[in-house]
């Protein structure tokens, strides 16, 4: 009743639009589209900015250290401290730059990372398009972002950054082969219907798992899961992240690709290997993790556990203003915290108001119509279950840069073509295998 | 690239003076046709227009040269061709200053060279001129001595595995290493006042007695650091990366490592069981029992696990001394105005780094006529470009670590 209510105010189409069921690319609506795509972007960039965040407390706890402290409550506007700061730096190009390029090549970088969030299926409807050669394009053009990288280290015209490019582009090429491989191995264990087609959609594929009863990783145990695992391995190096961070690595070459960046041109690189990031991850739960399925799908079926589950984003964010409010109580009863303290009550404040608010759609928007209300329901369950996978990976990133030593470069090339495509090429051949026999 | 400069010239040009106009043509450095210096290592009629090779320089702002080495490399690819370390930027004239000080005065001068571990410097420099005075320090101070320069063995080992761990990749090591390392320094404070640049000893033995509850905490800190050390130990010693890393990496032999007079936990890595704490028993080490560890294949991961153990051995002996530490003065009777008789002597003691040694010429005035000093990281040093040849620029940063070096003693 209160959607009906709320539904009143709001212009026709946007209400049209809540009961769509499919992306707006494959409606043709240009508007929708546009208006996705600027809530993509938006929301990546503040992504990427709580990453940042995050990666450096979780960093710092690991690592028995605070972290951010001190530029709001526990350090929660350093990002946007950081971010202004870049923005304000001097832009230094370097002389024996070559500078067309020098300039272009974060570019190259950061368009590629978000380009890929065109096909990323948030939800069934919930991407911008439907593209029915999704997971080709998302490969296709997140490998085009180590175009960026050797542009990059090519036009600055020194020897670390050249090395460092280098040694990117040869480990992401590499990668890419057992990469490819097992994606492969996912496509084909979407062809196991009647029809015995297969789809390369990135929206198909989710739907193929739904339709199976079962996230690839479980599919012919353990051959989905090896087939997860190598993905997982082979986007850390993709990315150029810990323990695969040669590209960058810091001890040896001083910064790597973009030593002689600085200021926005560097952020714009750090903003596009963040996105790189998630967009990875992204890959990897729409093909094992089932993209937008809450767990336990069929074993816990029926209305009651709809509910329970639709809770979840309510009690998350219930949680995170639980532990604003305890960080409150904690901080030091001194003058000197006095703004502080309201800042992070208010957000408590903002944080349980979401939380709130999730819970009351959860709860009006329960019954199984086809309503407003219980269409909101399911966007926001299913754009929740999405993000919640990819956060466990976000930590996963995190969590292998505080734990491990990095590779050496040619120890990483050795895993990859040695170690991981044998692997992923007998799972491909088993996987098709299987299926046939299955089918 | 390493194209040829705008006046003509190639970029090693550029280093005349810096060390490479030594005659190297043994280590492969020779000079090229115009008389100017180069990095040739295969083939010294290429020397111009090769831009197969490549020659970075490290350093002296590196972030893993460990302060301000710097190293010259020659690359092909990623492979190194050679090495080259170019030092003194943190050369302060040390020895020449101890010529114009006297003994006295100068004592809190060796803290500044291997400020990592201070106390042993000054442990090595006091008993360098109490040999030549002909005194020697008290049994209670020499095991306070002894304490205070184990804790320093331990507190520079972690210090050296934080940072070492850093530049493999591993950050995590370094925070944990300095967590605990701050308890070490707590009783240096406690104990002298200073943390870093102790002056803990004095010539004849020590100016400070223990503090209050100073054995208390030492063996306090005996129990907090054992198990701290496992942690270390299961952060790195069985981790693939941290293996693959270091085994078989700047593998040296026992017999290069005395060619070069290199000492310490590289040379006991290699399997030559030299320490000079056993080999010449200064202070009061030969009251103690400790085992000298060693390794076998020479390599990186050796030197890690010899200095892990050295860090174990160091408990043990300050566990007996702490035990068994004798009442009684703390001072020996020196004379107020020290003023050795003529004569030279040669000391040396074993230093988290290796052996260190004073030698100190007295004309029989109150301030040396001369002082040298035989720094371990210095002479290990020497080591780096054997080591690194022939592997991959990532090496170069394992190897400079795990040589433990403080450029505050290569440079003094």
């Amino acid at each position: 009743m209160i959607f009906n209510l709320m539904a009143s105010w709001m212009p026709n189409f946007i209400v049209s639009y809540l009961g769509s069921t499919v992306t707006p690319g494959e409606a043709g609506s240009q508007f929708w589209a546009l208006i996705y795509v600027l809530i993509i972007f938006t929301g990546v960039s503040v992504a990427v900015m709580a990453m940042n965040w995050l990666e450096r407390k979780a960093l710092a706890h690991f690592q028995i250290r605070l972290g951010p402290m001190r530029v709001g409550p526990h350090g929660l506007l350093q990002p946007i401290a950081d971010a202004l700061k870049l923005m304000l730096k001097e832009d230094i190009i370097p002389a024996e730059a070559d500078q067309f390029v020098f300039w272009v090549a974060p570019l190259i970088g950061l368009l590629t990372a978000f380009a890929v969030y065109t096909v990323i299926p948030f939800g069934p409807s919930q991407a911008v398009s439907d593209m029915n050669i999704g997971i080709l394009f998302m490969l296709g053009v997140s490998s085009l972002g180590v175009l960026g990288i050797v542009v990059a280290g090519w036009a600055s015209n020194s020897h670390y950054p050249l090395i460092g490019a280098l040694r990117s582009s040869a480990q992401m090429v590499s990668y890419e082969v057992a990469m490819g491989l097992v994606v492969v191995s996912a496509i084909l264990m979407t062809s196991l219907n009647e029809n015995g087609t297969g789809t390369l959609s990135m929206i198909g594929i989710v739907r193929a798992q739904e339709q199976q009863g079962i996230w690839f990783i479980f599919k012919f145990f353990p051959l989905g899961l090896i087939a997860f695992i190598i993905f997982a391995i082979a986007m850390v190096a993709e990315t150029n992240r810990a323990p695969f961070d040669m590209a960058e690595a810091e001890s040896e070459l001083t910064a790597g690709y973009h030593t002689e960046y600085s200021g926005l041109r560097w952020s714009l690189f750090m903003l596009a290997e963040y996105a790189a990031m998630i967009a990875v991850s992204s890959i990897a739960v729409t093909l094992w993790l089932g993209g937008w399925m809450r767990p336990f799908l069929r074993l816990l079926h029926g209305p009651s556990w709809d509910f329970i589950f639709s809770l979840f984003p309510g009690l998350t964010f219930l949680g995170l203003a639980a532990i604003a409010f305890i960080g409150v109580v904690r901080m030091p009863a001194h003058f000197f915290f006095k703004i502080q303290k309201i800042g992070l009550a208010a957000f408590a404040g903002l944080l349980g108001f979401i939380a709130l608010l999730l819970l009351v759609i959860a709860v009006a928007g329960r019954s199984a119509d086809t309503s407003v209300g219980a269409r909101l329901n399911q966007s926001i369950g299913y754009i929740y279950w999405f993000l919640f996978k990819v956060a466990v990976f976000m930590y996963l990133f995190i969590w292998y840069r505080a734990t491990w030593p990095r590779y050496r470069f040619d120890q990483l090339m050795r895993v990859g073509w040695k170690v991981l495509l044998p692997i992923s090429l007998a799972v491909f051949v088993l996987t098709a295998i299987v299926g046939v026999l299955v089918s | 690239m390493s194209a040829p400069a705008k006046d003509g010239t190639n970029n090693v040009a550029r280093l005349e003076g810096s060390g490479l106009d030594r005659d190297n043509t043994d280590r492969g450095i020779v000079r090229n046709k115009d008389g100017r210096n180069d990095l040739t290592f295969e083939n010294p009629d290429k020397t111009y227009l090769d831009s197969n090779e490549l020659i970075i320089n490290m350093g002296p702002q590196h972030p893993a040269t460990h302060g301000v080495l710097r190293v010259i490399l020659k690359l092909d690819g990623e492979r190194v061709l050679g090495a080259e370390c170019v030092i003194g930027y943190l050369h302060r004239g040390v020895e020449k200053i101890a010529e114009n000080r006297t003994y006295t005065m100068f004592n809190p001068y060796v803290d500044r060279m291997d400020y990592v571990a201070a106390v042993s410097n000054g442990l090595g420099y006091c008993e360098a001129v109490e040999k030549l005075l002909n005194v020697e320090a008290t049994p209670r101070a020499k095991y306070i001595r002894v304490i205070l320069t184990e804790l320093n063995r331990i507190a520079s080992h972690q210090l050296w595995l934080g940072t070492h761990a850093l530049d493999i990749g591993a950050m995590t090591p370094l925070f944990y290493t300095f967590r605990d390392r701050e308890e070490i320094l707590k009783i240096f404070e406690k104990y002298c006042g200073a943390r870093l640049t102790t002056h803990a000893f004095r010539i004849g033995g020590c100016q400070y007695e223990t503090y209050a509850g100073f054995e208390k905490e030492v063996q306090k800190f005996l129990t907090f650091v054992a198990p701290k050390i496992d942690e270390y130990e299961a952060l790195l010693t069985s981790n693939r990366i941290w293996m693959e890393r270091t085994k078989n990496v700047g593998v040296i032999s026992g017999a290069d490592c005395i060619a070069l007079g290199v000492t310490g936990p590289l040379l006991r890595a290699s399997g030559v069981r030299w320490d000079v704490r056993k080999a010449q028993p200064y202070a009061a080490y030969s009251e103690f029992d400790f085992e000298i560890p060693i390794g076998t294949n020479g390599d990186t991961y050796d030197r890690y696990l010899v200095r892990m153990a050295e860090m174990r051995q160091s408990l043990r002996i300050i566990e007996q001394a702490v035990n068994r530490i004798p009442e009684g003065p703390i001072m020996a009777k020196v004379p107020k105005v020290i003023k050795p008789p003529v004569g030279e002597i040669y000391h040396s003691i074993e230093s988290p780094k290796g052996e260190l040694g004073y030698f100190i010429v007295s004309d029989g005035s109150t301030q040396p006529y001369r002082l040298r000093v035989r720094p371990p990281s210095f002479v290990n040093l020497q080591a780096l470009d054997i080591m690194v040849r022939g592997l991959l620029v990532a090496d170069v940063v394992a190897v400079i670590g795990t040589i433990d070096i403080v450029l505050g003693e290569v440079d003094r």
